[in-house]
């Protein structure tokens, strides 16, 4: 069990209101995703939900138990920092073991949990090494597998790829979603990343300055963006959004397209355009374009063998079905 | 030509560096010295450097007119206890200064360094008179309070600096690992900061060993550590220089021999965090 659900949390630091009172739950076994610029809050709402910060007003429940004023060791949750927080004094057997030692398990019971994760996690060969002979993904991994044989109510990962290279980087967010798979335990994911967010979420929570812009599963957030700052943030190459008389046409103060959803032609189109910059990455080719009144530069995704270049004279049209409005405060309109 | 001016240089700034060196260490070497000279040679003038004859009956006149074993045994218990119990007191007080900071934890650490700066004996009749009316003047006990306390913001200061290095995540990581306070401190804090406690221990074993006012004025016989031992030897019949200089050889012997040995960890300790 592992339904965790915020009830009118808010959070300041001094004078500063990081978190505005917000109501969220999280249903017992679902993957949410915490997604936002930096400085929006997320990483502090997860502490929140750890116990590493107290709040300021409103409640915490978990497993419908009030879990506002439980010290964080008693929440029954695990987490995953960016920095791995391992334990640097002790070997990797130890500090897979600490959280189990805390909690009074027997060592016969430690001794099979240990071997289990660290065979899941490829770390059989690497248990009695400190932390310091690791590399970065195998000691991420070590953190992980902390967290594991606690069996906690639910996971908390905090950033945790953010310190990897970028290959390293999808191989761990396989494993972590595979890892989500099997266990089915609830886990609650930090990143700025969006690219993360749409991969692994069953749900993802946007949020900017505090606040939750919207909710909902990753192809939700991409097919109808509830404001312009979530259609912007979601997708990449980033939605184009265009101002001014293009979007009067259809009645609204800004319209948006995916780059994706834009028909390119040499001959003919609603829009006269100059190629900028083509950027080939063999399956796709990204076109950064010029000339389109209201959103200079736009962004195309196009067939990778489409013979484009620099200086090209090309030809816009977008899919009309595809297009999202929103209006002059920047509200989705349908 | 510019491997030349850093050869040059290297060999300058060694040179500077062995001088420096053998001022500060001249006057514990001609004790040394002094302490193998009869009286008559020790205040010879002009001074004699080597050419003496080495004897040992300073040593055995010392060793029959004084206990040493007593009052070794005494700076031991005092310079040992006040260490152990200073640090026992510190460690609490620099993790809640260095990990629960308030606005007021700077103004809290530098307070209690400015203590360092009141004339110990601003304070000596006071303390003094509190010493008889609890019992303890001439007493380890005594002693080890006094010298705890006298130590205590070193000690606090420098288990600071070490603890502020530490990440906070890790303390973080063992607090949603289900540790305690006490679990987070014993298992995760302390064997961490190992060598930074170590080198608190050791500097300040060795200002508790030459601690000479409080010693000297809150002892008689009973709990005189080295230091007394030291100055039983400038008596009113007279210097004795050769014998003082044994005297003070002895009390010296073994924080000399404890600080050679830990040098290497000394020196890390000290300038811990200066280079990063």
């Amino acid at each position: 069990m592992g339904q965790i659900r915020l009830n009118k949390v808010s959070k300041r630091f001094g004078e500063v209101e990081v978190i505005p009172p917000l109501d969220l739950t999280i249903e017992d076994g679902e993957f949410t995703v915490f997604v936002g610029p930096s400085g929006c809050g997320k990483s502090t709402l997860l502490r929140l939900i750890a116990g590493l910060e107290d709040i300021t007003s409103g409640h915490i429940e978990i497993d419908g138990a009030d879990a506002t004023n439980v010290p964080p060791a008693k929440r029954g949750l695990a987490m995953v920092f960016q920095s791995y927080a391992l334990y640097p004094h002790m070997s990797v057997r130890k500090n897979i073991a600490f959280p189990m030692r805390m909690a009074g398990v027997p060592a016969d019971e430690q001794a099979r949990r240990i071997e289990a994760a660290a065979k899941a996690l490829n770390l059989t060969d690497y248990l009695d090494r400190r932390p310091g002979q690791l590399s970065g993904g195998q000691r991420q991994r070590v953190a992980i597998g902390r967290a594991i044989v606690r069996e906690p109510s639910a996971f908390l990962f905090d950033e945790p790829l953010s310190n990897l290279d970028a290959a390293l980087r999808v191989g761990m967010r396989m494993e972590i979603s595979e890892l989500h798979k099997k266990l089915a335990t609830t886990m609650i994911y930090v990143t700025h990343d969006q690219v993360e967010a749409m991969t692994m979420a069953d749900r993802i929570v946007v949020l900017r300055a505090g606040f939750i812009e919207q909710v909902g599963s990753p192809l939700e957030l991409y097919h109808k963006p509830c404001n312009e700052f979530v259609a912007g943030f979601i997708g990449s190459p980033k939605m184009n959004l265009i101002k001014g008389a293009e979007a009067a046409k259809h009645g609204v103060a800004t319209i948006g397209i995916r780059p994706e959803h834009l028909d390119v032609s040499s001959s003919e189109g609603a829009w006269k355009a100059t190629v900028g910059i083509a950027e080939h990455l063999g399956s796709d080719t990204f076109l950064h374009i010029h000339g389109v009144e209201g959103c200079d530069p736009m962004t195309a995704r196009v067939d990778g063998e489409l013979p484009v270049k620099h200086g090209d004279t090309i030809y816009l049209t977008p899919q009309l079905d595809k297009l999202h409005k929103f209006d002059a405060q920047g509200l989705r309109v349908d | 030509m510019a491997r030349n001016v850093t050869q040059q240089r290297k060999i300058i700034n060694t040179a500077a560096a062995w001088a420096v060196g053998l001022l500060i260490f001249f006057p514990i070497l001609w004790t040394i010295l002094t302490s193998f000279k009869t009286e008559a040679q020790a205040i010879a003038d002009p001074p004699i450097f080597l050419g003496f004859d080495w004897t040992l009956e300073n040593y055995q006149a010392v060793l029959e007119r004084s206990n040493y074993s007593r009052f070794l045994w005494n700076s031991i218990i005092i310079a040992g206890g006040s260490t152990i119990l200073g640090i026992i007191i510190a460690v609490p007080a620099a993790w809640s200064m260095a990990f629960v900071p308030s606005k007021r934890t700077k103004d809290i650490l530098l307070w209690m360094l400015s203590t360092k700066m009141l004339p110990a004996v601003g304070v000596l009749y006071p303390i003094y008179l509190l010493f008889i009316s609890l019992g303890i003047l001439d007493s380890k006990i005594g002693l080890v309070i006094v010298l705890m306390l006298i130590n205590l913001p070193i000690i606090v200061w420098m288990l600071y600096t070490y603890f502020k290095e530490i990440p906070g995540e890790i303390l973080e990581a063992a607090r949603m690992d289900g540790a305690s306070l006490k679990d987070e401190v014993l298992y995760v804090l302390t064997p961490m900061a190992i060598p930074g406690i170590a080198s608190t221990m050791l500097l300040n074993v060795i200002l508790a060993w030459n601690e000479a006012f409080w010693t000297l004025n809150l002892t008689a016989a009973k709990a005189a550590p080295l230091t007394a031992f030291i100055a039983s030897y400038s008596s009113p019949e007279g210097l004795f220089y050769a014998k003082l200089s044994a005297a003070s050889t002895m009390a010296i012997a073994p924080i000399l021999i404890l600080g050679w040995f830990s040098q290497k960890q000394l020196v890390s300790g000290l300038t811990f965090g200066a280079v990063k």
